[in-house]
């Protein structure tokens, strides 16, 4: 099983979650963040007064998925993801050592 | 034919409105009784001072504590909020208790006397006088209507201690000022005895009137009487903790749009009120503080254009405050046109204040009260001896030391007044900036002004308040 992070520009999360909803992902967890990264942050200026903002508003969207599956999540949201802009952000994979379903007690691939 | 039946009924008109001023003229009664003022009260009169006042406290609560309110942070909104509340009720209270009797009665030419403390003799059946012979209001309006800017004016000077002033000191503090700076300053220029009686009793009033200083609405009383107190009070207080190092970025500039809409709305009421009538001057003083608002917002979006490339809402609202109160002192006695110029004016001066001046002498006047209205009243208190000239439209000025009141438009003076205006701004500035330093003084070392580290850091709110602004 892999657990995958990717990190997005907000306004592309519907388009994702629609596309991977196709690829038969059965759920995933949203969360609003802020970060930086290659992208520079924005000046604020209130009555003069300067602020530059290092940290830009992203959301981190988790997957838990099984290794055949992963792959394709992956390019799916590369391609959904993608304004070939700076700050279109990142995706992270990483081996999951185990899942299960509270409800039921069931592991491993049944449980996602 | 038709063009002369209009010229005679043009005519019959004039006819009758001469026949109706000689008949008013030789009816006229010097210091009436309080029987014969009675009859001299109109209810639209009542009605609009009324509706005024109603107007003034809506710009304290909610527009300023809006306004303010959204330019702190998260964790002090509630603070900002309370203490505009409080600072009305307890300003309401102390004027009823003896603010009134100080303010507007005679006494001295600096402080009025103790004769309508607890508002003895105000009654239903008790008048005041307007700025016109033989018209009265009910005394208990004219109260209530003076009540709400000795309201508004301490509620001002809090943006300059925002985030970082301890709040029950605060309240001490705006009863001592009240006391030994609002009451003395609102009788200096706005005490008088009134058109009917000042022939009679010549000298009873106060001492800036007395030399002829022009504030219409309160822009020395109110605006630079603040403002001074805000710079005294935050220099005396310090900087924020991590000011100039953290970001304290405005938490809701939504609210500080409706706070700056809701101010505009009601300075309708503090500027139009405060000719005390309904009448065509009236309407001169609403019409100018719409325009040189309009222009001082458009204004403050243009510098910020020019030199930031982007006009902001925040910007757009500082502009707007800032011509209100510019416009304040001039609303009833300036022109349309000329109130434009005085928006346009004032915007870029105060953009100067609240940008450049306050970062390089590092005050941390939170919410700009110095920047905006300690300045912008000043541009206004001097262009008011522009602007009121007759020669440019204005109103020009009332003799009210002959009865009745006469009126020569030719004996205005520009450069006269200006000297006046001059002494009435470095007057209020130095009697409200000593008496604001003195009572701080005295308070921060016996009560302490200021909030502990711990509790600014985790805010006023729960510091002072124990309960927080928002709990989603």
């Amino acid at each position: 099983m892999k657990f995958i992070i990717a990190i997005i520009k907000p306004f592309k999360l519907d388009e994702v979650r629609e596309a991977l909803s196709g690829l038969g992902v059965a759920g995933m967890t949203v969360s609003e963040v802020k970060g930086f990264g290659r992208q520079k942050g924005q000046t604020e200026i209130y009555r003069g007064a300067e602020y530059t903002t290092n940290m830009l508003p992203k959301v981190k969207i988790e997957i838990a998925a099984s290794d055949d599956l992963a792959p394709r999540i992956i390019e799916m949201i590369q391609q959904t993801a993608s304004t070939e802009a700076i700050g279109d952000g990142k995706i992270f994979v990483l081996d999951l050592a185990s899942a299960t379903r509270i409800r039921t007690g069931e592991t491993g691939d049944t449980a996602l | 034919m038709i063009r002369k039946m209009i010229g005679g009924v043009v005519g019959a008109s004039v006819a009758l409105g001469a026949a109706s001023t000689a008949f008013a003229q030789a009816a006229m009664v010097q210091a009436p009784t309080v029987e014969q003022q009675a009859t001299m009260v109109n209810k639209g009169d009542t009605t609009w001072m009324l509706i005024s006042s109603v107007l003034v406290l809506m710009m304290s609560i909610p527009g300023l504590a809006l306004f303010y309110g959204g330019l702190v942070r998260t964790k002090n909104m509630l603070s900002v909020l309370m203490q505009v509340f409080m600072i009305v009720s307890i300003a309401g209270l102390l004027w009823a208790t003896y603010g009134y009797s100080l303010a507007f009665t005679g006494g001295s030419p600096f402080i009025g006397g103790f004769g309508k403390v607890l508002m003895a003799g105000v009654t239903s059946g008790t008048y005041a006088a307007t700025f016109s012979n033989n018209v009265y209001i009910p005394e208990l309006t004219y109260f209530v209507f003076q009540m709400t800017f000795a309201m508004i004016t301490p509620a001002l000077f809090i943006g300059a201690f925002a985030e970082r002033v301890k709040f029950t000191p605060l309240m001490i503090f705006v009863v001592l000022w009240s006391t030994f700076v609002y009451y003395p300053i609102a009788h200096m220029v706005w005490y008088w005895a009134g058109p009917d009686f000042l022939a009679g009793q010549p000298g009873d009033w106060g001492y800036l009137y007395g030399k002829g200083a022009l504030d219409f609405a309160g822009g020395t009383v109110v605006h630079i009487n603040a403002g001074i107190a805000g710079l005294v009070g935050c220099i005396l207080l310090g900087k924020r903790l991590g000011y100039g190092k953290e970001a304290t970025p405005p938490h809701s500039l939504t609210m500080t749009m409706i706070g700056a809409s809701l101010l505009w709305v009601g300075w309708f009421g503090f500027n139009a009120g405060s000719n005390l009538e309904s009448n065509g001057v009236t309407a001169v003083a609403f019409v100018n503080t719409m325009l040189a608002t309009c222009a001082a917002a458009v204004s403050w979006a243009v510098i910020e254009q020019v030199v930031h490339k982007k006009p902001s809402m925040l910007g757009a609202a500082t502009g707007a405050v800032a011509g209100l109160v510019a416009v304040t002192p001039a609303s009833g006695l300036g022109a349309p046109m000329t109130s434009i110029v005085l928006g346009l004016v004032v915007s870029p001066i105060c953009f100067f204040f609240v940008s450049t001046v306050k970062s390089k002498f590092k005050y941390d006047d939170t919410l700009d009260v110095f920047g905006v209205h300690c300045i912008g009243g000043i541009v206004g208190a001097l262009g008011t001896a522009i602007v009121a000239s007759p020669a440019l439209g204005g109103q020009g000025v009332f003799d009210y030391t002959v009865f009745p009141a006469a009126f020569d438009a030719s004996t205005y003076n520009i450069t006269n007044q200006l000297m006046i205006q001059i002494q009435a701004v470095l007057i209020t500035l130095v009697w409200s900036g000593l008496g604001t330093a003195i009572i701080w003084f005295v308070l921060d070392k016996t009560l302490g002004m200021r909030i502990s580290e711990e509790g600014e850091r985790e805010g006023l709110d729960i510091a002072d308040h124990g309960e927080r602004a928002y709990n989603y």
